[in-house]
């Protein structure tokens, strides 16, 4: 019998052609779970380093170490709490009405398509308007208070989430409703079992979006007037030219952000693990 | 229950998709329905299931409907159409929601689906988890559990491997030998009509005519029996004859188009 048809017998590599070359490198993602906390040490690092040696005017560009004590004299004094909690609960009463009202009108646009045939052309005019724009006519009508903040960002949020609702029931799949109808489910059940479900990702994706419109927006309405918040901390301290309270003040808003974001992410990772 | 399709015409805007089908389904009957794609299959199964409204003619049942019986006109579809965000029982569970049910039958019925399909272990997986095969056996519970009097199967094997359609083909096999459930059986694949149906439709390319129904002489449970081969061969045999000439005529024309 011929070796090449006896299977226990194999060619040693010595005898063997050449050797194939591996050519199957690259263009993969390859995970470095340090790299990004490296590259944050280094650039405060250098920042740091370049206060230390004068090449930057402490007062332009207050080192890191100058704003970590801002930060911890906004915690012992108290400031930081008054002001986040300003800050916090005008983007909550704003988001929550905005959101509210933009799911509403956005499932109408959604489900009834005479509500889309008059939603449609009002939100393309209304969405691109700048909404701190209309904070000095919102102070007109509502006063300096809370009211004319609260109408700023429920306004900026509503349009976007109008549009994420019901692009988002255009997304749910037709195939899942007419199952459904097959088996007579009454509307409202559709609506419950199958709508609502299958627009959930897109809602949520929405909320990303109006999250951080709400959190500029409350910035900028506080830059306008008012008393407390961060948005009037940050303002106040450039006033006075305190700049290491003041980049305190920008980087409590950039751990705001980055909690919703996280909050988000932990509502999403709940809610859609069927995907 | 018996299915009675007259002088039916769709037109989808200009796109005139079934002309002038005239169709009876027997009590208990098999129909396959074969075609090239896009002749109106889907609209056809659409239409007897009232979920297409036709452009013309009429289609009607008749007949005694099972006990318990809660839609008598039940869909097996060809993706499945499970809701991705529900375990595997809540999908079954989903088509009694709006039935007035006692907890109890509600989870017989459940359970029967569950146990009959194999499934009894996965009823708490979500569609993700479960394989192509799987998934559609989840979609067959689902019909079972409403009890129906007639099936429409819109090529519910067509998204699955070779090996899958055989192990489904036995399910329905069991099936219909359990329960005589009239069914229009839509498929691409010859085998599963000569495996699975009484008669063969053959339908024209769009717009769909009936070319020509085949009665397949051999009861479904002799099929596998070698005296039943040498028929088999020749029904199959006109089939492809049909399908192939009205296959290769829709594509010539797509090309035209
Ligand atoms: N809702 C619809 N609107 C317009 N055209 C459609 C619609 N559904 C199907 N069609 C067209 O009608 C024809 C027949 O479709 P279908 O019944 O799905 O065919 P098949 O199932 O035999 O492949 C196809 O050309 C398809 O593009
Ligand atoms: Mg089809």
């Amino acid at each position: 019998m011929p070796d090449s048809l006896n299977p226990t017998v194999t060619p040693t590599a010595s005898t063997a052609g050449q050797p194939v070359r591996f050519r199957g490198g690259g263009f993969t993602v390859k995970r470095h779970p340090w790299a990004a906390l490296g590259a944050f040490a280094v650039l405060i690092g250098l920042w740091e380093g370049a206060s230390r040696l004068g090449l930057a005017s402490p007062l332009f560009l207050p080192p890191p170490s100058a704003v970590a004590h801002a930060l911890a004299g906004m915690v012992t004094d108290g400031s930081l709490w008054l002001n986040l909690k300003a800050s916090l609960a005008r983007i909550a009463v704003g988001w929550v009405m905005g959101t509210a009202g933009g799911m509403l009108v956005g499932f109408a646009m959604g489900i009834f398509s005479t509500a889309r045939a008059v939603g449609v052309p009002l939100v393309s005019a209304f969405f691109p308007i700048p909404k701190i724009a209309l904070l000095p006519l919102f102070i007109l009508w509502f006063g300096i208070g809370e009211p004319s903040k609260f109408a700023t960002i429920g306004f900026g949020v509503f349009f976007p989430t109008v549009i994420a609702t019901y692009s988002a029931i255009d997304q749910v799949p037709r195939n899942l409703i007419r199952m459904a109808q097959s088996f007579g489910l009454p509307w409202g059940s559709i609506l419950r079992s199958i709508v609502l479900p299958g627009a959930l990702p897109g809602i949520l994706a929405g909320f990303r979006i109006t999250a951080s419109i709400a959190l500029i927006l409350v910035v900028a309405a506080e830059m306008i007037g008012a008393e407390y918040g961060i948005g009037a901390f940050v303002l106040m301290a450039g006033n006075l030219m305190q700049t290491d309270t003041l980049l305190a003040g920008v980087l409590v808003l950039s751990l705001l952000g980055l909690a919703i974001g996280t909050v988000l992410s932990q509502l999403e990772r709940r809610l859609l693990n069927w995907r | 229950m018996r299915l009675l399709v007259s002088d039916l015409t769709h037109r989808y805007d200009d796109l005139t998709v079934l002309d002038g089908i005239d169709l009876t389904l027997a009590e208990g009957e098999i129909l396959a329905v074969i075609g090239p794609s896009g002749c109106g299959k889907s609209t056809l199964l659409g239409i007897a299931g009232g979920i297409v409204a036709p452009t013309s003619g009429s289609i009607r049942v008749e007949g005694e409907v099972p006990d318990g019986c809660l839609n008598p006109i039940t869909f097996i579809f060809q993706d499945f159409a499970l809701l991705p965000w529900r375990t595997v029982e809540d999908n079954i569970a989903l088509v009694l929601e709006h039935h007035k049910l006692s907890a109890a039958e509600r989870r017989e019925r459940v359970d029967s689906g569950l146990r009959r399909m194999g499934l009894s272990e996965f009823r708490n997986a979500l569609p993700k988890q479960l394989s192509g095969g799987m998934r559609q056996r989840v979609g067959i519970a689902r019909a079972l559990a409403v009890r129906p009097a007639m099936l429409l199967l819109d090529e519910p094997l067509s998204a699955l491997d070779a090996q899958t359609r055989e192990l489904l083909m036995d399910d329905f096999l069991e099936l219909w030998r359990r329960e005589k459930t009239t069914a229009l059986y839509v498929t691409h694949n010859l085998d599963e009509a000569l495996r699975l149906a009484d008669r063969v439709c053959v339908l024209s390319r769009r717009p769909g005519r009936i070319r020509e129904l085949v009665t397949i002489e051999v009861p479904r449970e002799r099929r596998q029996e070698p005296s039943a081969q040498a028929h088999l061969a020749e029904v199959r045999g006109r089939l492809w004859h049909l399908m192939k000439a009205e296959a290769q005529m829709a594509d010539r024309e797509i090309a035209r188009a």
